[in-house]
């Protein structure tokens, strides 16, 4: 739809891009960030709408006790590629796709460092996604470990578990050179003027997001070629008989899926420190304490990792460590969560839909915080891991926090992308359903974990059976309520009022001096940088 | 688009289909993988389909760059947008090599001694805490690889490559051509014999000493991490030949020659990460 969009305007706006191919080799072959970041926006979306399916199909299962609609081996597959997708297919590629659009805006540069490697980062995600969906239909099915895809049974795992791992090195290949390129981005071509403490606070954000996958992402590749290695060629990396360990896999996934946490969380504060200042109409309140509290998060993600590993085994010392060191992000998140309140704090506010998102974070996101310091505790943990109480504590880190910024981020620059304002009324609509759906679908669950209901188990004992119910109907109406995103992004780009350079009054930033929809070639000449535009 | 008459802008490369192709390439080499290693019929053929196209990306995607690169499309800011990609991506080698280098210290700081501790005496009752080891359960006696013979030589040849590449460079700077050409020709040679040596090892490994990816932790580590490191150097040894070829075609100025640092770069890690391996793989 975007591609008629452009087609439409290209005879108004100063676009070079007819010289270029067109038609789906206009896609195919794009070196333009926005382009790109278009692609990555519907690749999202529409992987979006795949975990989704799975994730229903695990809830339908959990409609009531006992086995109704999948085996158990098929329940494992829907639930680890749910994940799988989620993380590496949906969310993921909507905030590097959020950072191709915006990011070059921001700070006034012609496009990204690397155009065309840029390129090939997105067009890697098809061949992995194809990898990991089509593993469903090869002999012994998908991977069914779980995303932690923990030995000894990823080891036992038929085919389906190589056709994960390879996914996994070929994601990891394009976030490495996303990252590569946004880190270069940021800190070679940024308009002349514009210091990093002057940079939008998204940027930031990215920035120190980019380290972390460029740190973490190598670790995840040589963790899963252990793997490999393990299953076919006969080492014994994680086999006790040959003198490794499982745990060591444990400890080197985590030591990538910690930092993967704040990946995914980082990006969204960013989105929400853009938004939730444009509809206080304030500068974000201490820009330079957001800072420090991005560097310190994503410094310290990287010395928490066995936090997720307390029944293993491990040290009562190395236990009570991780603890302190996990409690101690809580003090940099609680400074950001702080500051956001107090941007709002006598500013004008109004609810338009990105700000409902941005403040459906906040308080969600807080939830999904403090129930994640409840599971720091050690004593507490080893009664609440592998619960429903982790899968509450995660989703509402996961969706309410990266979901719901990201949808934020949608509504908020969807004008700038398309030209045109979306309906207010729709998007309050989507709002409020999934506000309402996802608390429906996911508050119980902390029930059930606290009750002992265990995760990655298809059946469960009578007594869960209410709040089951309860969550299987609160993850339908979410599920559904989703599609509402579709139409009214096809309706902005269909029309709609149309949309001025600055949509939002109170909005500050460079990608608000360009016009609505924003041209194909921005910045070519490095803009002036005026400091009003300023985020600090 | 590009546009080469303002010299100034920031250099954005026309559309290009070489991104997609090098996607192919590696459907392509996971899919051929997947099928060869479950020993399903004709994943070779996919497995070097896959090469073949990745070979003609690399051809055409580098050859367009390097065209790029000599026509002068690339400003000083484009320069050092290279430079940074660069020394990210070898942080991010590091941080790989980081993965199997830990693999190693645990199991030699944990999950061996764990074995053999009193906790595990009633399931692998006898097993000694030393290193080498191949763990409980692997039999087959095996030779360790000693450091004092063909790594200490290896060593050596790494050493002086790294001091051949940095004379070459000094005499692409001085605009001595014929100090580079010969500085590059000898930092070649020596990664090819030392990847020549390694091979040597590895056939005297299996043949002789019985020492195997399957011979428990020390094989599993021994392998992956000499493994990884000699298909860097050979990665190394490439892209020096590439280089090489430029320098000989008259590419390269005293200024602006980022291509040979950043192959220098490389070259100077994968020095550093076997100065490692020496160390805590062959040595200790």
């Amino acid at each position: 739809m975007q591609a008629t969009q452009h087609a439409g305007h290209a005879g108004h706006d100063d676009d070079s891009h007819s010289h270029g191919p067109t038609g789906l080799m206009r896609w195919i072959t794009t070196t333009n960030h926005k382009d790109i970041g278009t692609m990555y926006l519907w690749f999202s979306f529409v992987m979006f709408l795949v975990g989704g399916a799975m994730s229903l199909v695990i809830r339908a299962e959990l409609l009531s006790p006992g086995l109704q609609y999948v085996s158990p081996e098929f329940y494992n597959q829907m639930l680890t590629l749910h994940a799988l997708i989620m993380v590496f297919g949906a969310i993921m590629p909507a905030f590097v796709g959020f950072a191709n659009w915006m990011i070059p805006l921001m700070i006034g540069a012609p496009d990204m460092a690397f155009a065309r490697m840029n390129n090939w980062s997105f067009w890697l995600l098809p061949p992995a996604a194809i990898l990991l969906t089509s593993s469903i239909f090869v002999p012994g099915g998908a991977a069914g470990t779980g995303w932690t895809l923990y030995p000894p049974l990823s080891i036992q795992m038929g085919m389906g578990m190589d056709m994960a791992i390879f996914a996994v090195h070929i994601l990891g290949m394009s976030s490495i050179m996303g990252s590569i390129n946004i880190i270069t981005t940021i800190l070679n071509m940024r308009a002349p003027g514009m210091t990093l403490m002057k940079m939008p606070m998204f940027c930031w954000t990215w920035l120190v997001t980019a380290f972390l996958l460029i740190a973490s992402m190598p670790i995840l590749a040589g963790a899963v070629t252990m793997l490999l290695t393990d299953r076919h060629f006969g080492t014994s990396f994680f086999n006790a008989a040959g003198g490794g360990d499982p745990v060591l896999f444990q400890h080197i996934f985590w030591f990538f899926g910690h930092p993967e946490v704040y990946i995914i969380a980082l990006p969204a504060f960013g989105v929400v420190s853009h938004v939730i200042p444009a509809f206080s109409r304030k500068h974000l309140f201490g820009y330079t304490s957001m800072v420090y509290a991005i560097a310190a998060i994503g410094l310290i993600s990287f010395f928490v990792w066995a936090h997720h590993m307390y029944v293993t085994g491990i040290p009562l010392t190395g236990q009570l460590y991780f603890m302190y060191a996990t409690m101690l992000i809580a003090i940099p998140t609680g400074v950001k969560v702080f500051n956001w309140v107090t941007t709002m704090w006598r500013g004008s506010l109004s609810f338009e839909t990105p700000m409902l998102f941005a403040l459906g974070f906040l308080v969600l996101f807080t939830i999904g915080g403090l129930t994640g310091l409840v599971l720091a505790m050690t004593a507490v943990d080893i009664q609440l891991q592998d619960t429903y109480y982790v899968v509450a504590h995660f989703h509402y880190v996961m969706v309410a926090g990266a979901l719901f910024s990201a949808y934020a981020g949608l509504y908020f620059w969807l004008p700038k992308w398309t030209g045109h304002m979306y309906n207010e009324g729709l998007g309050k609509l989507h709002f409020w359903l999934s506000m309402i759906f996802f608390n429906i679908a996911f508050f119980p669950q902390h029930f059930l974990g606290l009750a002992g209901m265990p995760r990655r188990i298809p059946d469960y004992a009578q007594q869960f059976a209410d709040f089951n119910q309860i969550s299987t109907i609160g993850s339908f109406g979410f599920g559904i309520s989703q599609l509402l995103v579709l139409v009214v992004v096809f309706k902005a780009i269909k029309g709609g009022a149309k949309a001025e350079a600055r949509p939002w009054d109170g909005a500050r930033g460079l990608e608000w001096t360009v016009p609505s929809p924003a041209p194909h070639h921005t910045f070519e000449d490095p803009p002036a940088f005026d400091p009003a535009e300023a985020h600090a | 688009m590009s546009h080469p008459a303002a010299a100034n802008r920031y250099f954005v490369p026309a559309p290009s289909h070489w991104p997609l192709v090098g996607s192919l390439a590696l459907l392509l080499l996971a899919s051929g993988a997947v099928l060869t290693m479950n020993s399903i019929a004709n994943g070779g053929f996919v497995l070097m389909g896959g090469f073949a196209v990745l070979a003609v990306m690399l051809f055409g995607w580098f050859g367009r760059v390097i065209g790029e690169a000599e026509s002068g499309s690339y400003n000083l800011q484009v320069d050092r947008s290279f430079r940074w990609a660069m020394a990210w991506f070898i942080f991010s080698e590091v941080m790989f090599f980081a993965a199997f280098f830990g693999a190693l210290f645990y199991v030699r700081v944990l999950s061996v001694p764990d074995l053999a501790s009193a906790d595990q005496a009633l399931l692998w009752d006898g097993f000694k805490n030393q290193w080498p080891s191949a763990g409980p359960a692997v039999k087959d006696p095996f030779t360790p690889m000693h450091a004092w013979g063909i790594p200490a030589i290896n060593t050596l040849l790494l050493l002086s490559s790294g001091v051949t590449v940095t004379w070459a460079h000094w005499g692409l700077i001085a605009n001595k051509r014929q100090q580079l050409i010969i500085g590059l020709a000898l930092t070649i040679l020596l990664g090819l014999v030392f990847i020549s040596l390694q091979a040597y090892e590895y056939g005297e490994a299996y043949s002789h000493l019985n020492l195997k990816m399957t011979t428990g932790v020390y094989g599993s580590t021994f392998y992956m991490l000499t493994g990884f490191h000699g298909f860097h150097v050979t990665l190394g040894a490439t892209m020096l030949i590439v280089i090489l070829l430029r320098t000989v075609k008259g590419h390269f100025t005293a200024e602006r020659h980022f291509a040979f640092e950043a192959v220098a770069w490389y070259w100077h890690f994968v020095d550093v990460v076997w100065l490692g391996l020496f160390v805590v793989v062959y040595w200790l």
